[in-house]
């Protein structure tokens, strides 16, 4: 279920299992779509950052003890004006707004917990539909 | 067994690591490097240990993950833990997370070096 804040207009789905070299392939497709309308490497770097947190958190958190086969779906669109990319895992979802802040002093030796806030930091727009199972990034091009 | 992704020497006492890959990204690599660092920790009466970020160009919050539990188990062992040549895209991932409060970060692996004497 995808909600309108969490929509993306003519995107490209791809349905993935957890497989590295898939993984990597796709973010280098929807990289090299931003490349060539324009996007410069810190842009590059940014989107890159995202979508890799997006899709770790989709397989490690959204699917945690479920059956390690599930697949997570990707959908993307690329223009010169905006990155859309949308993550979305067939768990029950989460409540981001219920994360504890990772930069606080007490939390800074705990390994994990950073990966949403980085996903904010770097884009224009993070929204999650109201299940939490689903993220929608944007990416503003900076000019 | 995988192939290491790691390069480790040793310097004058320090344990030199460095990475072979541009990315540390991968799920599976992060854990089979953690393991590897640790390794040399748990073998260590004062761990002295020195990551170089020189071939680094991206890294997860997985990564950074990692760094933090290596810090965790050297401190537990009153080790030193430095890091250097850390790009600067990669420096303001550490600054937006804070982290580079925690670790002791410098530009070059010399510079590194000569703090594991303080």
């Amino acid at each position: 279920m995808s909600d309108q804040t969490t929509t993306i207009k003519d995107a490209t789905a791809v349905d993935l299992v957890y497989d590295r070299a898939v993984i990597s392939q796709l973010i280098d497709t929807i990289l090299g779509l931003a490349e060539q309308q324009g996007f410069g490497a810190s842009s590059i770097f940014a989107v890159r950052l995202a979508i890799e947190e997006a899709i770790t958190n989709a397989f490690e958190h959204g699917h945690e003890g479920l059956d390690p086969s599930l697949s997570i779906r990707v959908e993307y669109a690329v223009t010169p004006k905006i990155i859309e990319v949308a993550v979305q895992d067939q768990g029950p979802g989460f409540s981001p707004e219920a994360l504890p802040d990772p930069t606080l002093i007490e939390n800074l030796s705990k390994p994990s917990g950073r990966g949403v806030m980085l996903m904010r930091a770097y884009m224009t727009h993070v929204n999650f539909n109201p299940s939490g199972n689903r993220v929608k990034l944007q990416y503003v091009h900076p000019d | 067994m995988t192939d290491s992704r790691l390069k480790i020497s040793n310097n004058d006492g320090v344990t030199l690591v460095e990475f072979v890959d541009r990315n540390i990204l991968d799920e599976a690599n992060i854990q089979a490097i953690t393991e590897e660092i640790t390794a040399v920790i748990e073998q260590a009466d004062v761990p002295k240990i020195l990551i170089s970020f020189s071939n680094v160009d991206h890294l997860s919050s997985a990564a950074l993950g990692a760094l933090i539990t290596i810090n965790n188990k050297i401190r537990e062992k009153k080790g030193a833990f430095h890091l250097a040549n850390i790009d600067p895209q990669i420096y303001e991932v550490f600054v937006i997370t804070r982290l580079n409060k925690l670790f002791n970060i410098h530009e070059t692996a010399d510079e590194a070096q000569a703090a594991f004497a303080n």
